[in-house]
């Protein structure tokens, strides 16, 4: 059967040669190559819920009242969208668990972004003949931070409206154009026209889901075209790459990472509650909640926006720098520029243009390795910023205090991370090489 | 016939780890049927929990099997490969000479090149113009205008007007304008009254919190979210001063001086308007705000506030 299926194809196609090369091509094995995977196996259960939701949900925001079966809301008045995303969690059978591990694949698959992310700086693996396709990782999880964000601002609940009137007011902060990119955005202003839920739905469920495909796709093609990288090895070289063949070997392992991947997700969905839309009520632009807090991997934009003192840069009468501009624009720009003129950077610094097929481990490269981990820093305790009236809630910390240490922080302690991680290298690298003498010695 | 040469190196049988494979799929196979069972069953409890947990389990079954497969059934091959050349030189070289003798026929080359670029910008610009219909590109007059305009009444989210004698300290009460949209950021307001011995309002505001009863603009000049948070003190002597807080990122107004920033990040005093009570007793915008309500943009100090146009 299989030879006449594949006679089939080959005949048709003359795939023949390239199937056999795909079969036979060779995964290095390393347990930090798994998360990138991880990060494909969650984008396909997001599409795969997506599509679900979808049928059933309506970027409407017309107002309506609701009767559902949710009594605390019942008689509310209430957008189409927020009701149908109710109705979705409590009317339609199995709706509520495809909707929750929609969410929860969307926290995980940033995640894994993230992760793949600093396992490919800090090994290395982004130098040339990489660095492509580092870069277009790197423009994934751009998509993917916009994506998971108007994903929950679709739903039309009083976090979805905040999330968005703070987005609104960023676009509306950028210097010289910034009214008029809202205005043109949300069709005049906050909270706009009913367009604007029509061009975030299509941008949430169409354009962006197509980019990330396309970039995906050519991402894991550049991949495969440049082969993996594997660290140092008996008979792994920078000529020579070592492990095991798509077919047999790897299949059942990826097929197995994939069903596991699966496996979470849906008992997450299942079993841990995440985003209770019908607690948190309508969208009205006088009302808002305490204590609101995005989804982790926007984090990092809130901490930053709450850490800026209190400030409008003006000339005259005009604005030039309104206030969350630094925190919610620059400060992104700043990190993202940064992490993708990184691979230009140490060219230059460290005048190596050579190509790279074998990783760096960490303290192979104590310089990289020192500024990753400062600069790494200075994003999580902005992260960790935005986390600061939790923190207030829970342990009665005063948040002003909070804020001044966290101001400082942000400054202080990427500087000691950078001067401890390089010694911690340098330490590392002396003790390999003080066993590799004892060694040579007692073989002697 | 001569035997061919294997390609994948010969193993030696493992009868136990196909069971458990089996096994596995067999344990998949009964939670997949569960899950279909319990999405039949109508009224279950915890139905959402105990469908995750059906299809969770036999997704992790299957990833148990093909995991058990992987590392006993499977021949484990170590393979080499070469790494593709890092460069082609000969094929680059030609490309270039090929993209350079085909343009051979080419005389005035400079000039081309400026014509289509010329008419690829300007294809490309007249392609890209029907996104300004997206929305008001230019026209930020209506980022100035709200609906309070002198003498609109103040109601509560059900539409009754707030008598002033009605307003307590300590506590605060969110206003809309009478007759007009509550959907714009123009429209609510955060209303508090005050010790008067307290007010400290800037000049040119005389008369704008009748009986110590102050109106504000409830969004917050920092990013746009609504000031739900009203910090009284208990104990004036000890405690801080009344402020209204921003539950987003925490930016902190003082009420009494008209709206200042205290802490946190907004870069505008909080907007307020002049109030006044009719014959009824009942509160009244006494005129348009004091700056423009909302986040700050460009123009945001250009202009002050407008009422609703006509």
């Amino acid at each position: 059967v299989i030879e006449g299926v594949v006679r089939f194809v080959d005949e048709r196609t003359g795939a023949a040669p390239f199937l056999r090369k795909a079969l036979r091509y060779v995964f290095p094995d390393h347990w930090s190559f798994l998360l990138g995977e991880v990060a494909l196996y969650a984008f396909i259960v997001l599409v795969g819920t997506g599509i679900y939701l979808a049928l059933f949900f309506d970027p409407n925001t017309a107002s309506t009242v609701y009767h559902g079966s949710y009594a605390p809301l019942r008689g509310h008045e209430m957008s189409h969208a927020y009701r149908s995303a109710i109705d979705l969690s409590f009317e339609v059978k199995s709706g509520l668990l495809l909707r929750q591990t929609h969410h929860w694949a969307a926290d995980v698959f940033v995640a894994a972004i993230v992760l793949h992310m600093l396992r490919i700086f800090f090994t290395g693996a982004f130098r040339k003949p990489r660095d492509l396709t580092y870069f277009i990782g790197l423009t994934m999880l751009a998509t993917a931070l916009l994506e998971g964000y108007l994903g929950y601002s679709l739903v039309d609940d009083l976090l979805s409206g905040m999330g968005l009137a703070i987005g609104y007011s960023v676009l509306m902060s950028v210097p010289f154009v910034g009214a008029n990119l809202a205005s043109l955005a949300w069709d005049g202003p906050f909270p706009g026209s009913p367009a604007f839920e029509s061009r975030m739905y299509i941008l949430h469920v169409f354009l962006l889901p197509i980019l990330i495909a396309t970039l995906l796709t050519v991402h894991l093609v550049l991949v495969a075209a440049r082969h993996h990288t594997q660290f140092l090895g008996p008979r792994k070289t920078e000529r020579k790459v070592v492990g095991i063949p798509t077919f047999p070997g790897q299949t059942p392992r990826s097929l197995g990472l994939l069903f596991a991947v699966a496996a979470v997700l849906f008992l997450l969905g299942g079993l841990v509650q995440i985003n209770p839309i019908w607690l948190w009520g309508p969208y009205h632009v006088g009302d808002a909640t305490n204590g609101a807090q995005p989804d982790w991997y926007l984090g990092w934009l809130i901490g930053a926006l709450r850490l800026v003192p209190s400030f409008d840069m003006t000339i005259g009468g005009y604005t030039l720098v309104p206030n969350p501009f630094w925190g919610g624009a620059l400060f992104p720009l700043v990190v993202f520029g940064l992490l993708f003129l990184y691979p230009w950077v140490e060219r230059r610094l460290t005048g190596d243009h050579a190509f790279h097929n074998l990783l760096d481990r960490p303290r192979d490269a104590p310089r990289r390795t020192a500024f990753g981990a400062a600069f790494f820093t200075w994003v999580f305790v902005v992260f960790l910023a935005g986390a600061s009236d939790r923190v207030f809630i829970f342990l009665g910390i005063s948040y002003e205090a909070q804020i001044w240490v966290y101001r400082v922080a942000v400054w202080l302690l990427p500087v000691i991370v950078y001067v401890v991680a390089y010694r911690a290298c340098l330490e590392l690298q002396g003790l390999e090489l003080v066993r590799r003498r004892r060694r040579e010695a007692e073989a002697r | 016939v001569p035997r061919r040469e294997r390609i994948v190196p010969p193993a030696g049988s493992s009868p136990r780890a196909e069971l458990a494979v089996l096994g596995l799929l067999a344990a998949a196979t009964i939670c997949a049927a569960g899950f279909v069972t319990v999405y039949a069953v109508d009224r279950i409890p915890r139905q959402t929990q105990f469908l995750g947990l059906s299809l969770g389990l036999a997704f992790l079954f299957l990833a148990a099997a093909c995991i058990v497969a992987a590392n006993r059934l499977v021949v484990t091959e170590e393979l080499e490969e070469d790494y593709p050349l890092p460069a082609h030189p000969e094929q680059v070289e030609a490309l270039d000479r090929l993209v350079a003798e085909s343009g051979d026929r080419i005389t005035r080359k400079r000039l081309l090149k400026l014509g289509v670029a010329g008419a690829g910008a300007a294809v490309g610009a007249a392609l890209l113009a029907p996104a300004a219909s997206l929305g008001p590109f230019l026209d930020t007059a209506p980022f100035y205008e709200t609906p309070w305009r002198r003498g609109r009444r103040l109601v509560d989210e059900t539409g009754r007007p707030f008598l002033a004698d009605r307003i307590a300290e300590a506590t605060f009460y969110t206003a809309y304008p009478e007759g007009a949209s509550r959907e714009e950021v123009g429209s609510p307001l955060i209303v508090i009254r005050l010790d008067p011995s307290l007010l400290r309002l800037p000049h040119g505001r005389n008369g704008w919190a009748p009986h110590g009863i102050l109106a504000y603009s409830k969004i917050c000049t920092h990013a746009g979210c609504a000031i739900n948070l009203y910090r009284s003190p208990l104990f004036p002597e000890a405690e801080p001063k009344p402020a209204l807080v921003c539950p987003c990122h925490y930016s902190t107004f003082n009420p009494a001086d008209g709206g200042s920033v205290i802490f946190g990040p907004a870069g505008r005093r909080l907007p307020q308007l002049p109030l006044e009570t009719d014959g009824s007793g009942y509160l009244r915008a006494a005129g348009t705000f004091s700056g423009p309500v909302g986040p700050s943009w460009w123009g945001v100090r250009l202009h002050g506030a407008r009422g609703p146009s006509a």
